[in-house]
């Protein structure tokens, strides 16, 4: 026997191994499965955060900001619900901070250990690596929308509420439109760091692709072929978002055309 | 109340107009009545502040203190409906706004539609006919991005009069514009003014203030310090500082 064929039966039986023994492809196609559910969940929320985050904040330093100490001496003495207003602003966005810096300032395995052990406890650490994965991307997303915003020449709102539009349909029609297409790489980054970092979900006993690999891995003694399988997986995934991202800022690019 | 004094024949009126930025005294007390079918022209040195006299006036900026009326109704009072308020003021801005994602077509309809002013059909119906009169029917589909500044300065104006405003505010229309722009822009305003619209134009553009304008105020340092129909203003300024002025800008 030559030397390559030796080494084609070796790399053969090592894929048969890992793949086709005992069924082991339905533990990767599980685990991609858990990848795929939890990123898309993940997504998901992460961007219903984000943009009610960075909308909220937005919307605080258009019309603030206030002291918080000086507000509430105001309407302790006069009693106007404006002042309240403002102490009540100023609480929230001092709240949105601490949502910001916790969840930027912590690694989002200790969050989701935090989720899945000290808080829910539950059996659906699906769900709870939703839930954790999407208020720590909400994070990240609300401070790219926010930059996406304030890019957003003011004198645009200042057009669409000259028209008579309220300051949330202004917002919606004609604001965010034009800040998603400035922060869309950057959203795309986001979303590509997010699909990569599900593949900790194995430390709340989720079995995502890696796990996959790790446990197939544990069975065959071989870590080449599913380590390997499993990065081009993530490879390939990536590279198909990135694609939807191309042909996406083609289309928003229609009106930037001269 | 010093309100008891509005005729029906006021479009605007304002009294004791103070307007601060921090420590900045931008406007320093302004009683002003506009009637209706006015052509008012503000000039002034540049951060004399007129164009934030115009901007109180559909409260784009709050006015610290004062009072403003528009057709009778107090619109600094709390609790007053500022998007059906300005849905009745058209505003042209100096570097026009208008919206890059949308078509020159959605510019115009946009609002209209949304604020439930008009059915779509309509609503395009009637941007087709304003596009034509200012002639870019053909534009209608293309993005602002394709315009050059004249067309663009011209759209906003139709985008504004789609909400059939009562009173129209200008704020140096065509200060961002090529000189070989700007006769375009001001003909589109002559025009409108000619069908009756009453309106507020902060320019620098001397000539339309002589030709279209009803009556032409001079502001500085806050306050309205002479005004006069255009004629009279013109040939026979009073107060130092608009002789001042007009010697070098004439």
């Amino acid at each position: 026997m030559g030397f390559f064929t030796s080494l084609w039966q070796g790399f053969h039986s090592a894929i048969v191994r890992t793949f086709v023994t005992d069924d082991r492809y339905l533990i990767f196609a599980k685990g991609l499965q858990n990848t795929l559910v939890i990123t898309l969940g993940a997504l998901i929320v992460g961007i219903f955060i984000g943009v009610a985050v960075a909308v909220l904040k937005v919307y605080y330093y258009q019309v603030g900001p206030f002291k918080l100490w000086p507000s509430l001496g105001s309407f302790l003495r006069t009693g106007r619900l404006r002042y309240l207003n403002q102490v009540l602003l100023r609480l929230m966005d001092g709240f949105l901070n601490c949502y910001l810096t916790v969840f930027r300032g912590t690694p989002v395995v200790v969050q989701l250990m935090v989720w899945a052990f000290v808080v829910f406890s539950s059996t659906n650490e699906v769900l709870v690596a939703i839930i954790g994965f999407g208020i720590n991307s909400g994070a990240y997303v609300a401070e790219i929308v926010r930059a996406g915003i304030m890019a957003v020449d003011k004198g645009q709102t200042e057009a669409g509420r000259s028209l008579g539009l309220s300051a949330w349909a202004t917002m919606r029609l004609i604001v965010l439109p034009q800040a998603f297409k400035n922060v869309l790489p950057a959203l795309s980054n986001e979303f590509i760091a997010l699909l990569k970092e599900t593949s900790i979900v194995g430390y709340i006993a989720v079995t995502d692709i890696t796990k996959a690999a790790a446990l197939v891995r544990a069975r065959t003694f071989d870590a080449f072929i599913p380590l390997f399988f499993v990065a081009s997986v993530y490879l390939i995934m990536v590279t198909i978002l990135t694609y939807f991202q191309k042909k996406l800022e083609t289309v928003l690019q229609a009106s930037d055309r001269k | 109340m010093k309100n008891t004094t509005v005729t029906n024949d006021v479009a605007i009126q304002v009294t004791g107009l103070k307007k601060n930025f921090g420590d900045n005294q931008v406007l320093r007390g302004i009683d002003e009545t506009i009637r209706k079918g006015e052509k008012v022209v503000v000039i002034g040195p540049s951060g004399s502040g007129k164009s934030t006299f115009l901007r109180c006036l559909n409260l784009l900026e709050r006015p610290t203190e004062g009072r403003i009326f528009v057709h009778g109704d107090e619109i600094t009072a709390r609790g007053c409906n500022v998007d059906k308020l300005r849905q009745k003021m058209g505003m042209v801005f100096q570097h026009f706004n208008l919206f890059p994602h949308k078509t020159i077509l959605e510019n115009i309809t946009l609002v209209p539609i949304h604020t439930g002013l008009m059915k779509r059909k309509e609503a395009e119906e009637r941007a087709y006919s304003l596009l034509e009169r200012i002639g870019l029917k053909e534009k209608a589909l293309t993005y602002p991005n394709m315009l050059s500044g004249g067309q663009k300065q011209r759209v906003a104006i139709v985008r504004a009069l789609a909400m059939s405003p009562e009173v129209m505010l200008f704020d140096e229309p065509t200060s961002a514009l090529d000189p070989e722009m700007v006769g375009e822009v001001l003909s589109v305003m002559a025009e409108l003014a000619e069908d009756g619209m009453t309106m507020v134009v902060v320019t620098h553009e001397m000539g339309f203030a002589r030709e279209v304008g009803t009556r032409v105020l001079f502001m500085d340092e806050g306050l309205i310090l002479e005004q006069d129909e255009p004629k009279a203003f013109f040939a026979n300024p009073k107060h130092p500082r608009l002789v001042d002025f007009l010697s070098k800008v004439l």
